[in-house]
Parts: C-alpha cells; structure tokens; sequence
C-alpha cells in the first residue's frame, strides 16, 4: 500500500474516531448508553460516506462497506428465516422437546409428521457439499423448480395475461347519449365524459399497438407498421415517465442519507 | 437415475400444483398449503447451503491470500458477529445465552443496532447512488434529436418536476395533473402490453420446465 494512502487512511480513521467522542459527548445525559450510541452513529456516517466516495472511483472505503454489507446482511436473513421459519413454524409442528428448548408454544394437534419430509429435502439439498453425492441435491431442486413452475404457470396467466387482456376491453363510449350532448357537456375535469372517454381509447389503442410493436414476425410496413410506430411512440412515454419516477424515488433516498448526515451526524438543523 | 428422477418428479410437482387450482376439494387445497409450507422450509436449508458458500470462498481467498483477501476478513468477522447477535443476547432475567425471539421479532439490542446502523445506511446509500449515474445517463441520452426522444425527454421532465413548489398553484395543479394522467394511462396501457408479453413468456417457460424440455437448473453432470 503506497504511504500517502495510508496517511489518508490514519487521517479518516483520527477523524472519524473523534466524531465518535463528540457524538457521544452529545449523547451524554440524552442517551442510557450514550458511548455506544455515539459509535453507532458515526458509524452509520462513515458507511454512507464510504458508499458515497464511490462516485469518485471505487476505493478501499466502499470495499469496505460493500464487504461489510454481505456479511451482514446473510447473516441477518439466516437468523430472520430461521427464527421465523424453523423455530416459529417448523418446530411446533415436529417436536415438543425443541419447541420446549426454543420456548416457542407447542400445539400437539399441530403434530405432523409430514414435516418431516421438507427436513429431509433440505438435508439432501445439503448435499450438494458432497463431491460424489452431490446430484441427489437436484431431488429437493426439482420439488422447488417444478412447484413454482406450476404455480407461475397460474399466477402469471391470469394477472400477466388474462387479467390485463380482461382490463384493456374498457368501453370505449363511455355514458354516450348522443353526439349533441358530449359536445354540449365537453370539459376537462378528470371525471368528466371526455377524459374518461381519451382514457380508455389510449388504453385501448396503446395496448393494442404496443403488443403490435414487440411481434417480430411480421414486416412492420403498411398499417401494421404505422400501429408500431403509436406503439413505440407509447412505449417512449412510458421509458420517460418511468425515468422520472425512478428518479424522483433515488432523490428521495438521498435526501434521507444526507438529512441523516447534516441533522443526525453534523448536528445542523438546515 | 441422476437426470431422470428430477425431471420426473419436476413433472408430477409442476403438473399437481397447475391441477389443484382447477380443483377445489379439500384434500388439493390441503397438499397446496402443505407444498407452500414446505417450500419455505426448504429455503431456509438452501440459504444455509448459500451461507456455506460464502464462508468457504472468503476462507479460501484468506488461506491463499488471493487479491483483495483482506475485505473477505471483514466479511466473515461480519457474518459471524452478526449471527452471534442472532442467535444469543441476554434472556429476561439478565443472564447470556440462547436468545430467543419475541412477539416482537428479533428486539435482541445489538441485533437492532447492527440492523439500524449498517445495513439500512448502507443499503438506501447504495440505492441513492442510482439518482447520480441516472442524472450522468439523462445527461448524455437526453437530448431532443428526434420526436421520439422528445416525448421521452418531455414525459420525464413532466414527472420529475410535478412536485416543484416553484412553479405555484395553477401550472403546479396542471403539472400535477399531466404527470398523475401520464403515469395512470399511456403509462398503464404500454406497461399491460409488456406485461402481457411477460406473461405468455413465463408461462412458456413453465411448461417447458415442466415437459423436461429446460433442464438448466440441473447443471451439469
């Protein structure tokens, strides 16, 4: 490691390891442990600038945090699967002793010895450890693989297809009583009969043309290919609004991290 | 043996679970649940599979002192110290040992802490990181060449700026009121046709797991 990297790695941790003792001198009084509070809070600091010195160019800072964030974060939804999952619904169904040891409530009408066989399953999946033995890993894979096949199969043709065909059949006249009264009662309020009417006949059409725009085998040429181009003109207003709100969403985040960093950490009410 | 088992059994799960939502009897609603219950189950012993993934390729970049080998130290001192705060902390009566969840989830302190103070900053930082490289991207894509990037330029420019407090009641209201319509319908009816795309794709893919024609989740051997 070159000498000017490690003076600068000596002067963020001096630096950092003095905003701990001013946090905590903050806390004191406030907070029951007010040392630990402090670290805490400085910690949370140092990790988002080091995520944020990213942008600079990757660094010995963000590896650090991004290492940190693994370890962390398996080890965060191992104890959350298996205190939920194991301990909270498998071991009142399987055995009073554990249930007893991990002092969670045991029903024994709850008993089935049916759970055992997921138990077994994830034992074979263990498995996969095993140089020779590993294919008996792809017993438990298949049960996986070809239950949610199945149930993708279902999920996916009735809310992707079936209820979004469904949906697009709107009434494209919506409460027509006559061409002399929706032109005497045009407006432009959101409730009103031509917005309502614009609505549904951008639906429509949009939808239409849009599916017309991703089918490659016909030549878009003629009327098939002037209903690509409204699709792909719909397709562009969409990329731009979901652009924007994903971007809105991003700020908002940041916004959050340096409210924390200014109020939390700096101590500045701005 | 090896291939013909799985294939098998991915047939006989796949085709149940496609079945049991045709038929309403108790006994197919029975096994669903009890198949749901199991898949969760099961996951619990493949993220512990994933788990010993992760320690053996950060042990073995240590042992050979591999590039970088440092940062899987800090990997590992991380995983271990947060499952030590998973697992123990002190019982009601003020003593250490096995921790035990609550009613109201993992409250074990320094489980908390960790959970607060590490990941949450790290993530949403992460995740905020996004608005500079979109801002860096807009920047250089954004420019009106052509109708079609004009409209997503407009579109964009429409949603983004709906909550601008400068632009005052009248044209924030209209700016409001375009970005909601953009969102609700033109928005809407190219999503529904992608979505419907989507889903004869995964329904494809489905039946082709399930008919043995995709076996890649099998690997090799």
């Amino acid at each position: 490691m070159k000498r000017t990297t490690l003076i600068l790695m000596a002067l963020v941790v001096i630096f950092f390891a003095l905003s701990w003792i001013f946090k905590a001198m903050a806390f004191k009084g406030v907070e029951e442990h007010y040392i630990l509070q402090g670290f805490l809070v400085t910690l949370a600091a140092f990790l988002t600038l080091s995520i944020m010195s990213f942008l600079y160019k990757d660094n010995p800072f963000y590896k650090f945090a991004e290492h940190l964030f693994v370890g962390i974060s398996a080890a965060f939804w191992m104890s959350m699967g298996f205190w939920s999952t194991i301990v909270g619904n498998l071991f009142p169904r399987l055995s009073e002793g554990m249930s007893n040891f991990f002092k969670v409530h045991y029903i024994p009408g709850d008993y089935n010895f049916f759970f055992y066989v997921p138990v077994i399953l994830g034992i074979l999946l263990l498995m996969r450890l095993s140089r020779n033995y590993g294919w008996i890993s792809r017993w438990s894979l298949a049960f996986i693989v070809g239950t949610t096949a199945g149930l993708n199969f279902i999920r996916y043709l009735r809310s992707d297809f079936i209820n979004q065909v469904s949906s697009t059949f709107v009434p494209l006249l919506v409460d027509w009583q006559g061409i002399g009264h929706f032109f005497s009662s045009l407006n432009l309020s959101a409730s009103g009969q031509f917005i309502m009417m614009l609505a549904n006949w951008v639906i429509f059409l949009g939808v239409m043309c849009g599916i017309i725009y991703f089918f490659f085998s016909k030549e878009h040429t003629g009327l098939f290919g002037r209903a690509s181009r409204v699709g792909i003109w719909i397709l562009m207003i969409t990329f731009g609004a979901s652009f924007g709100y994903t971007v809105m969403g991003r700020i908002s985040l940041l916004v959050g991290r340096i409210t924390f960093l200014f109020r939390d950490w700096l101590g500045l009410n701005i | 043996m090896k291939r013909q088992i799985p294939i098998f059994l991915v047939f006989v799960f796949g085709v149940f679970m496609v079945f049991q939502y045709f038929s309403p009897h108790e006994a197919s609603e029975w096994i669903y649940k009890f198949l749901m219950d199991w898949i969760y189950i099961i996951g619990i012993f493949a993220m512990a599979l994933g788990i010993w993934s992760l320690i053996h390729v950060s042990y073995d970049k240590i042992k050979h002192k591999r590039h970088d080998w440092g940062y899987s130290v800090v990997t590992l001192a991380a995983l271990f110290t947060m499952m030590f705060f998973g697992i123990t902390g002190f019982n009601e009566n003020g003593e250490w040992g096995f921790y035990f969840m609550t009613q109201e989830g993992l409250t074990n302190p320094m489980f908390r802490n960790f959970f607060n103070h590490i990941l949450v900053p790290i993530e949403t930082t992460m995740f905020s990181l996004l608005a500079f490289f979109i801002a860096s991207a807009a920047y250089r894509a954004f420019r009106a060449r052509n109708v079609l990037a004009t409209m997503l330029l407009v579109s964009a420019l429409i949603v983004m700026l709906r909550f601008n407090p400068y632009f005052g009641d009248t044209f924030g209201f209209y700016m409001n009121k375009t970005a909601a319509w953009l969102l609700n319908v033109p928005n809407m009816a190219a999503k529904r046709a992608i979505l419907i795309g989507i889903g004869l794709g995964m329904v494809g893919t489905a039946l082709k797991v399930i008919l043995g024609i995709e076996r890649g989740y099998m690997g090799k051997g």
